[in-house]
């Protein structure tokens, strides 16, 4: 019976002790777990009786670089003075013997590497804003030479992109909406019945819903579905070397790639807003009717003496500045994306996060700036 | 352990070492490739038919579209033919995507595939640190040879992917392909993209790990000059089958308008050069 188990066997021969390896010692034979910890065990018994053992290789069925390296470390990467192999097996071994060096180190992390972590990270930081700032000057520049020539503006590309930003995401952004009123609508009525405040949902609602979570929830919607995209058609772009190639037939990206997509997204995001607010309206509405008995038509008749017109701009023209911001920040980390994939991964994250939290943060500046109108 | 599989083995490492030459590594059996583009089945392979002995550095030629790298996929079991048997060292092709395959069979893609979250060491590492027995430091042993077997220097280890010049990614994917010495080597385009010293230098690499190994390649190509430079035998496709299999020399010679302008056109006579210096190709 043949036995195919990568193993040891000591031999007592007229020259001495032989170590004979038997088997098949290639990678996959030897890392059977069992078959391992045995052959560890053997070449530890091996090397303990130092050069007095010799070895044979000659039985063995096949031996790959894998099985070879074994033996050399287990040598202590050195010849034996005993040996019988077959030619084969020797060219092999010498292979192993001359390739066989340490790995160049990875560099040792000392405690002034913290510092300078800390300073690349604030570099970086300084790197983004000031490229923020650029691609926004751009934007200025771009947009005046529109104003001055505005037949020659790349209006196709901003109706595609007014197209994938907008149209496509009226489903989601409602579906999204009408569940958020529903939720906010029944978690209100539960409070309001308690104080015999029923009549307040209107108010309640009407004021969170136009003024804050509609164009917030769209927003944060809408950086996550198209703000991923921009950075990742752009960074694809990179990739591919398209920008290059834009580059060498003198098309500036400022004006065919990042403008519009700005204007495309100040005009989409805005009615996305609007869109999302109602269907959140509708939702909360339909919830009021049945968990408070509040007929539709109080609803509708009570909402604009709740909430006042103002409140409305208000969250239209936050939402255009949304728009804006999270087409920035898609361009910003799409234009640096290095030609290679895991670049773009990172950046399209990096996008999301980013404007997401601009989102939440620019929100916050409304709010305080902006607190004697409407309420 | 029974003793019908184990002398299969032991015949092929007989083989391997030059002492026989009659075991065949890849058998394709009457294949029939379809694609369907828009509703329509396209047929790509007709009853094709190759077997390729061990040892081998076998090209295979064929014209745009001809299916060359549809047939290393069907080699390497990414795709499975519509009709047809294909067998790799004793194996059907299906069963090649289970663990230990990359111990059958290397293959060096045509832009390398390398994982670019890995370090050069790491991407030639990685099938045997898969195994999850071998100890770290033998696993990096073993890839920091093979990185040298393949002609780079120790000193690229740390590198990452994105770092690296075209010849320098063919040659990790080499060195990745070969970690666990599988018998089989699969080649697609192994020199497109580099210039002519780099690819001279990579068919130069290609043919000493042929000799020194034993392996049995299999090379897709339409490069002429790495045809003649490498090749122990040429498989044609064209016609949707295997028109013609045979040593260079004779392949040339064969009677068929494809294998005409392929191999006598103006590009063919300068390449033909390298056959008639070297005895190589013979």
């Amino acid at each position: 019976m043949e036995d195919t188990q990568s193993r040891i066997a000591f031999e007592t021969l007229p020259e001495g002790e032989c170590a004979v390896a038997l088997g098949i010692w290639t990678a996959a034979h030897l890392a059977v777990p069992e078959h391992w910890a045995a052959l560890q065990s053997a070449l530890a018994q091996a090397a303990t009786r130092g050069a007095a053992v010799g070895w044979d290789l000659r039985r063995l069925q096949r031996l790959d670089h894998s099985g070879a390296q074994v033996l050399w470390n287990a040598w202590g990467r050195h010849w034996p003075q005993r040996l019988e192999l077959l030619d084969v097996q020797r060219a092999m071994l010498e292979r192993i013997a001359r390739f066989s060096v340490p790995p160049p180190r990875p560099e040792r992390s000392s405690p002034l590497d913290a510092m300078e972590t800390l300073g690349d990270w604030v570099l970086s930081m300084g790197g983004h804003v000031a490229g923020l700032v650029r691609l926004l000057g751009q934007l200025v520049i771009d947009l005046l030479k529109l104003v001055r020539h505005p037949v020659k503006g790349p209006w196709r590309d901003v109706s595609g992109h007014l197209y994938h930003i907008g149209a496509t995401a009226l489903p989601i952004t409602a579906l999204v909406g009408f569940l958020i009123g529903v939720v906010l609508a029944y978690l209100m009525s539960q409070q309001l019945r308690q104080f015999g405040a029923d009549a307040f949902i209107v108010n309640i609602l009407g004021i969170s819903l136009i003024r804050e979570l509609g164009p917030v929830l769209a927003a944060i919607l809408i950086a996550g579905r198209s703000g991923s995209a921009i950075t990742a058609q752009i960074g694809v772009m990179r990739v591919t070397e398209e920008l290059d190639a834009m580059r060498v037939m003198g098309i500036p990206k400022g004006y065919r790639l990042v403008m519009p997509r700005v204007i495309a997204m100040a005009i989409a995001m805005p009615l996305i807003a609007v869109w999302t607010t109602i269907a959140a309206l509708f939702g909360g509405m339909l919830a009021a009717d049945l968990a408070m008995g509040l007929t539709p038509a109080y609803f509708v008749t009570a909402l604009p003496k709740a909430v006042e017109l103002s409140n409305l701009w208000l969250a239209v023209s936050k939402s255009v500045v949304f728009g804006v911001l999270i087409a920035l920040i898609g361009c910003h980390y799409g234009l640096r994306v290095q030609p290679n994939t895991e670049s773009l991964g990172q950046g399209t994250t990096a996008s999301v996060v980013t404007s997401i939290t601009i989102v939440i943060l620019v929100d916050a500046l409304f709010a305080v700036v902006f607190k004697s109108v409407g309420i | 352990m029974s003793d019908a599989p184990g002398r299969p083995k032991q015949a092929r490492t007989a083989a391997r070492q030059g002492e026989g030459t009659s075991m065949s590594a890849v058998q394709i059996e009457k294949l029939w490739s379809t694609f369907r583009t828009n509703g329509v089945d396209a047929v790509i392979h007709k009853d094709l038919d190759l077997t390729i002995a061990e040892g081998e550095f076998l090209s295979v030629v064929g014209g745009s579209g001809s299916g060359k790298t549809v047939l290393l996929r069907q080699i390497l079991g990414l795709e499975t033919p519509a009709r047809g048997n294909v067998t790799v060292l004793d194996r059907p092709a299906a069963e090649l995507g289970r663990t230990g395959a990359a111990s059958r069979v290397g293959m060096l893609f045509q832009h390398g595939a390398l994982f670019s979250a890995f370090t050069v060491l790491e991407n030639i590492a990685f099938p045997l640190r898969e195994l999850g027995t071998l100890p770290p430091e033998l696993v990096r042993d073993v890839a920091m040879v093979k990185l040298q077997m393949v002609g780079l220097d120790p000193s690229h280890a740390n590198k990452m992917p994105a770092d690296l010049s075209g010849g320098m990614v063919k040659r990790v994917a080499l060195a990745r392909a070969l970690v666990m010495d599988p018998p089989l080597l699969l080649l697609d385009e192994p020199t497109a993209g580099l210039d002519p010293d780099l690819s001279d230098a990579f068919c130069a690499l290609l043919r000493s790990l042929h000799q020194e190994l034993g392996l049995t390649v299999v090379m897709v190509t339409h490069d002429l000059d790495t045809i003649y430079e490498l090749s122990t035998r040429i498989a044609v496709v064209a016609d949707k089958h295997v028109i013609v299999n045979a040593a260079p020399r004779e392949v040339a010679a064969f009677p068929h308008p494809f294998v005409h302008d392929f191999f006598l056109g103006g590009r063919g006579h300068r390449a033909m050069e390298v056959l008639r210096s070297s005895p190589q190709g013979v």
